[in-house]
């Protein structure tokens, strides 16, 4: 890019968060609130980095039981059988459904996992003050910010199972305990996502040193 | 020209005037900074009022019934919170309401408070409370996410039960299809340009947008 690109924090102008109005804090020291939309100032999202890390670590946490317990118990004629969410996606394999299964697998297990690394080497490389590719890390933050919440997708699948199979005494269907670990994952990594302040990517070691206090 | 800071990237640029369904993106990171709408306001207010109608038939209409050896039962999409309440998942009940009746409703009303407001300008600051509500539920809202959900639900269930789809489902498919025709329609820079400011003075530029914000 050319020499003469000014990012606003540069220029001392400050870019409301709500409106996107730019004005310019009268005292450095308190930045005040937009003139227009009556939203706080900051330069930067504060404790962005924390927040995003504690975010991302307690979603890590959560993935272990959310895929190691069952998230759907079927009872049939006395006979109970339990599902995972792997489960799940070998069960819609083996009865003939590979797209699903496909979608199933992308939704519940690609993206929460995908997410959660992304975010991770955006933090390491905003940490580290070095961002590598810049474009392509924006591009990946913008991607995990799209699709995150396509992961509800299976806690959706196992609202409707458990809703619409309620025959008793002949078959019903009642949901596991690793359900609520699932969607506590996928509601901490749209969280962290929205943390993130991806103009941490951009800024100059010099910008970094001084937005965090 | 009006002045803005990219969102992702906080590069300061000036945007152009835009001619209808341009765009004018970042210089430096490629992000959308606006776009030029040709009618901003009676569009998607037009759009968010059918889509309204679609979500109140989408919730008070059964889904989808099934049956199953001489037996019955239908599900609304509320009802698939309920049950999942009965069966002791409170959490995740709450979750699946959250984000498949709340968020979408309370995003639909903001959004329809806001189009109806902002036609005669300039509307009062509150306004611009209830679009920042509105902005904050969209990610939240997943009426789409909900019915590939169903789709792949309903597969799980033709093994054992003939499956029936009900009204509510054709009226949820149409109000996937009719927020996102808000969501391309709405221009939120538009809007922001006919509310009237914190510090109490009206918006000077609601018939010269340009002059907004500008820095000096």
């Amino acid at each position: 890019m050319s020499a003469e690109t000014l990012s606003a924090a540069e220029a001392g102008l400050l870019s409301c968060t709500t409106c996107h109005l730019l004005s310019r804090p009268a005292d450095p020291a308190n930045l005040g609130h937009c003139p227009r939309c009556g939203t706080r100032l900051v330069f930067r999202r504060h404790n962005s980095i924390q927040y995003t890390w504690a975010l991302i670590i307690a979603a890590t946490i959560f993935y272990i039981p959310a895929n190691a317990l069952p998230v759907l118990t079927t009872t049939a004629l006395g006979s109970t059988e339990s599902d995972t969410i792997i489960g799940g996606v070998i069960y819609l394999y083996t009865s003939g459904s590979w797209p699903l299964a496909l979608i199933v697998l992308v939704a519940s297990v690609m993206i929460p996992l995908g997410k959660l690394v992304a975010l991770a080497y955006l933090l390491i490389q905003v940490q580290r003050g070095q961002v590598r590719n810049r474009h392509d890390s924006t591009r990946m933050y913008r991607l995990v910010e799209l699709i995150g919440r396509w992961s509800m997708l299976d806690v959706f699948v196992d609202a409707f199972v458990v809703a619409l199979v309620q025959l008793q005494p002949l078959m019903s269907v009642e949901p596991g305990p690793g359900v609520v670990f699932f969607m506590a994952v996928v509601v901490l990594t749209m969280l962290a996502a929205q943390t993130f302040d991806p103009r941490l990517l951009w800024d100059t070691p010099r910008e970094r040193q001084a937005f965090d206090g | 020209m009006e002045a803005i800071a990219c969102r992702d990237c906080d590069l300061l640029q000036h945007i152009p005037p835009l001619p209808p369904r341009g765009k004018a993106r970042c210089a430096r990171c490629g992000e959308t900074l606006a776009t030029g709408h040709v009618d901003p306001f009676r569009l998607p207010l037009a759009f968010t009022i059918a889509a309204t109608i679609a979500f109140i038939i989408a919730n008070t209409m059964p889904l989808m019934g099934l049956s199953a050896v001489g037996r019955e039962a239908t599900t609304t999409i509320f009802g698939g919170a309920l049950e999942m309440w009965q069966q002791g998942s409170e959490i995740t009940a709450l979750a699946v309401a959250f984000c498949a009746v709340v968020a979408p409703g309370a995003h639909l009303l903001f959004l329809l408070v806001v189009l109806i407001s902002v036609r005669r300008p300039p509307a009062p600051r509150w306004v611009g409370e209830m679009l920042r509500s509105a902005h904050f539920m969209e990610p939240w809202s997943m009426t789409e996410v909900m019915m590939l959900g169903i789709l792949v639900a309903l597969f799980k269930i033709a093994q054992l039960a003939t499956v029936i789809p009900g009204i509510g489902m054709f009226a949820a498919g149409a109000f996937v299809f009719l927020l996102a025709a808000v969501l391309v329609t709405l221009d939120s820079r538009e809007v922001w340009a006919r509310i009237e400011w914190a510090d109490g003075t009206l918006p000077a530029a609601h018939t010269l947008p340009d002059a907004l914000g500008t820095v000096q």
